[in-house]
């Protein structure tokens, strides 16, 4: 399995997640700058959080239409699989590649906490390591992470199953005040129909080491060893 | 020519910006103001002399990145 954490200016949380992706998958990712053109090869890109390009006009706005996101497109068409985390998230939205949009938090403020995830769906290379409804916390880190969708995306989302992830309480019920940022539904990760390309706010790369207080976010990687292309 | 595009979020999306500058306006003492809403204007210095074209232009740019229409809308005025 061989994976790709794509660069723009900006990005912070690349280390993080080739920490995470070495740990689970052995090897180390192959670090691609945003003017690199050939992403052939890879079974699995990732886009990482931070703040490319300053988020100016929206966050993930300039990255969305710079060149290398052709390619990840290509990758993806190709049945390549692709992860977006946090700023890789709100990318993946602006480039069209998944649904809906990431507004400004509900609440105004910038989010620096633990959150808990419900997994929603756990056939997917993304998640079959946990159990379907299982809870697990996951720090985030982000000022725009509240999800929207107009009612037939969502009801679509819902629909076909491709709802990932949703904020929760530790005993597993989506409420309000388990929702940190305001999100359509308590929404904080989906999947294309696919099921190969997954985006989500939290962090699940900075809580798979028991030094950092966990290794809840683990499973997540130790599942993409089968994200293989055909 | 000059084209100048505006957006704003779509009325029936949360403007938390918005409303935190209502709720701002209320504590100075402006209780005469009811709904508040936070938008952008981008102005772009075209090469384009004839206006029609210059719109046409300027609405391309908004759709394929100044404004995210998934939870946007923009209007564009040519000078």
């Amino acid at each position: 399995m061989k994976a790709g954490i794509i660069i723009f200016p900006g990005i912070n949380r690349e280390r993080d997640m080739a920490i995470a992706l070495e740990r689970s998958l052995g090897r180390k990712p192959r670090m691609i700058w945003h003017r690199e053109e050939d992403l052939g090869g890879l079974d699995l890109i990732v886009i990482p959080g931070g703040f490319s390009y300053g988020d100016y006009l929206r966050c993930g706005a300039m990255a969305a239409h710079s060149p290398v996101m052709a390619a990840v497109r290509a990758h993806a068409a190709r049945g390549g699989y692709v992860l977006g985390v946090c700023n890789g998230f709100q990318i993946l939205t602006e480039a069209g590649m998944l649904p809906g949009a990431l507004l400004r938090n509900a609440s105004l403020r910038f989010l620096a906490m633990d959150c808990h995830l419900r997994v929603e769906r756990a056939d997917t290379v993304f998640t079959h390591r946990y159990q379907r409804g299982q809870v697990f916390r996951a720090p985030l880190a982000h000022g725009d992470g509240n999800y929207f969708a107009d009612a037939a995306t969502l009801d679509r989302l819902e629909g076909e199953g491709l709802v990932a992830l949703r904020y929760a309480t530790p005993q597993g019920e989506s409420t309000a005040a388990a929702n940190p940022n305001g999100s359509a539904r308590n929404i904080a990760g989906i999947l294309s129909p696919d099921l190969r390309i997954l985006g989500l706010m939290p962090h699940p790369e900075d809580l798979v080491d028991p030094l950092l207080g966990g290794e809840d976010g683990r499973p997540l990687f130790d599942g993409l060893a089968e994200a293989r292309v055909a | 020519m000059k084209a100048v595009v505006t957006v704003m979020l779509k009325p029936g999306v949360l403007d938390p910006q918005g409303k935190a500058i209502g709720q701002a306006l209320q504590h100075l003492g402006f209780d005469n103001v009811g709904e508040v809403r936070a938008g952008k204007r981008i102005e772009l210095d075209l090469t384009e002399t004839d206006p029609a074209r210059a719109r046409a232009q300027a609405e391309e740019m908004a759709r394929k990145l100044l404004a995210n229409t998934v939870i946007e809308r923009f209007e564009i005025a040519v000078e």
